[in-house]
């Protein structure tokens, strides 16, 4: 029996373990203490991600917060991910990708029209997860905040010029996060095709909760 | 003092005493600006208030509309939110801002985009250059820890908790404080990502101003930008003025500056095609 390379290095027993197909929303509870793996599987795929005090989840991500406390853009190991109360929701334990993204905001059919025309009006984005997936827990669009994107590059040059570019990511690579309070994940598993943001070609991720 | 209050027309009589009396920050009604500029006549002024150190103030704003913020002494820090006042679920974007334009840095010619592809207010001129789109505001714990006390009703209240009571006069409530920009303090990006905050206190009198674009409610609070490395609450006044306008014509130069803000103008004309 081989091992499940995935799991390398997970500390406590599996207690969820999930594929998220491409393009698609994914929603789960994750417990104080409990630690979620977040595995790219098959390279430069961004998971637009949000998270929600289980609580009150009126408390949320604030990536504002989270630049502001730790006065650095990007996300990387140690970094504690926090809440508009300032509160620490999550922190990521450790990471195989340098950084990750929380300025980049998720792709939406409105924002779609302006960075690439109406034509791509139509097409699935981000946004449209996200909703779906608050939705099913009664929350809606004022919900919906600036975002972490895991495996997404975004870097600032001198002059601000900023944009989606080639990711540093890799197949296999993967981010731990551990939660500080019991908090409810929200996910877009991107399905932008226009931007380098998914290789031109979103792809599966993996989900694997560890208590 | 109290004995010659002890009746309610005696009390009437001392609260009407104050009429009149005028303090640094308040608001002017109606509204006067000596200093509007050229080809803005008076009979158009809107809104003239001065917003205290460490206050607030919320405006609804028409299409067309501009507003002038003018930082008095150097040390303002105008934390923005804004909502089509229409339908305030839709609101200022500020990922889809600095991601849209291709740059992360507000100023002159430079739109705040809302989350619906649209955009809700743009710069028609910038005598700052200091705009912080990435650091947020203070909130109540951030605060505490600074200063010793972050809540509105203390000495040092936070940016987040003057959001709160702004949006609350709209019926808005506290899922609807979103991400906001922060105008007069600047924050500069390294290529590691570390963030330096431009705090200044800068030369007073810097102004900019912002055009409606849609029927807006602005929020602004005038707290000490969240990473200000003083130890004291440093923060001066903020004088907002505002006038009517004309609504965007086509041939406006921010309007047909680039390609994506082009089509966040069509997307506005298109909301407003009823």
């Amino acid at each position: 029996m081989s091992a499940d390379i995935h799991l390398s290095g997970l500390s406590g027993s599996v207690v969820h373990d999930a594929i998220v197909p491409a393009r698609a929303p994914w929603l789960h509870h994750v417990a104080a203490g409990q630690t979620l793996r977040i595995v790219d599987l098959e390279g430069n795929q961004a998971v637009d991600f949000l998270l929600y005090s289980a609580e009150d989840d009126a408390e949320r991500y604030s990536a504002q917060d989270t630049v502001a406390a730790q006065g650095n853009l990007f996300l990387r190991k140690g970094t504690v991910l926090r809440s508009n109360e300032g509160r620490p929701m999550m922190t990521i334990a450790t990471t195989t990708v340098e950084y990750h993204d929380t300025i980049g905001g998720a792709c939406s059919c409105e924002s779609n029209t302006l960075r690439y025309g109406h034509h791509t009006k139509a097409e699935h984005a981000c946004v449209e997860n996200f909703l779906e997936a608050n939705l099913l827990e009664g929350r809606g669009k004022r919900d919906i905040v600036s975002n972490i994107n895991f495996f997404m590059n975004v870097p600032v040059e001198p002059d601000g010029s900023l944009g989606i570019v080639d990711g540093i990511s890799a197949p296999g690579l993967s981010v731990d996060l551990r939660a500080e309070m019991d908090v409810i994940v929200v996910v877009s598993n991107c399905p932008q095709i226009n931007n380098p943001c998914n290789g031109f070609n979103p792809t599966p991720v993996r989900m694997i909760v560890a208590a | 003092m109290t004995a010659n209050l002890a009746n309610p027309m005696a009390a009437r009589d001392h609260a009407r005493g104050m009429a009149g009396k005028v303090a640094e920050a308040m608001p002017v009604l109606p509204p006067v600006a000596v200093d509007l500029p050229d080809g803005v006549s008076s009979d158009d002024l809107l809104w003239e208030e001065t917003i205290a150190s460490g206050g607030y103030a919320t405006r609804r704003l028409a299409r067309g509309a501009r507003l002038r913020l003018i930082d008095l002494r150097g040390d303002a820090c105008a934390s923005l939110l804004v909502f089509n006042a229409e339908l305030p679920t839709e609101r200022l974007n500020v990922a889809d801002t600095v991601k849209v334009q291709w740059n992360a840095y507000l100023g002159a010619g430079k739109l705040l985009l809302s989350d619906m592809g649209r955009v809700l207010m743009s710069f028609l001129e910038d005598g700052a250059g200091t705009h912080d789109s990435f650091c947020g505001t203070s909130n109540p714990g951030s605060n505490a820890a600074k200063y010793g006390n972050g809540a509105n009703s203390g000495p040092t209240p936070s940016g987040r908790d003057r959001f709160l009571l702004g949006v609350a006069k709209h019926g808005l409530q506290r899922r609807d404080v979103h991400p906001c920009v922060n105008l007069f303090k600047g924050a500069r990006i390294e290529a590691d990502g570390r963030i330096v905050p431009q705090i200044g206190p800068f030369a007073p009198e810097r102004s900019l101003t912002l055009r409606a674009e849609m029927d807006v409610i602005v929020v602004i609070a005038n707290c000490p930008h969240v990473l200000d490395p003083r130890k004291d609450y440093s923060v001066t006044p903020l004088r907002a003025t505002a006038w009517r306008g004309p609504i965007t014509p086509t041939d406006d130069p921010v309007r047909t500056a680039t390609p994506e803000g082009l089509r966040a103008f069509e997307n506005v004309e298109d909301y407003f095609r009823r």
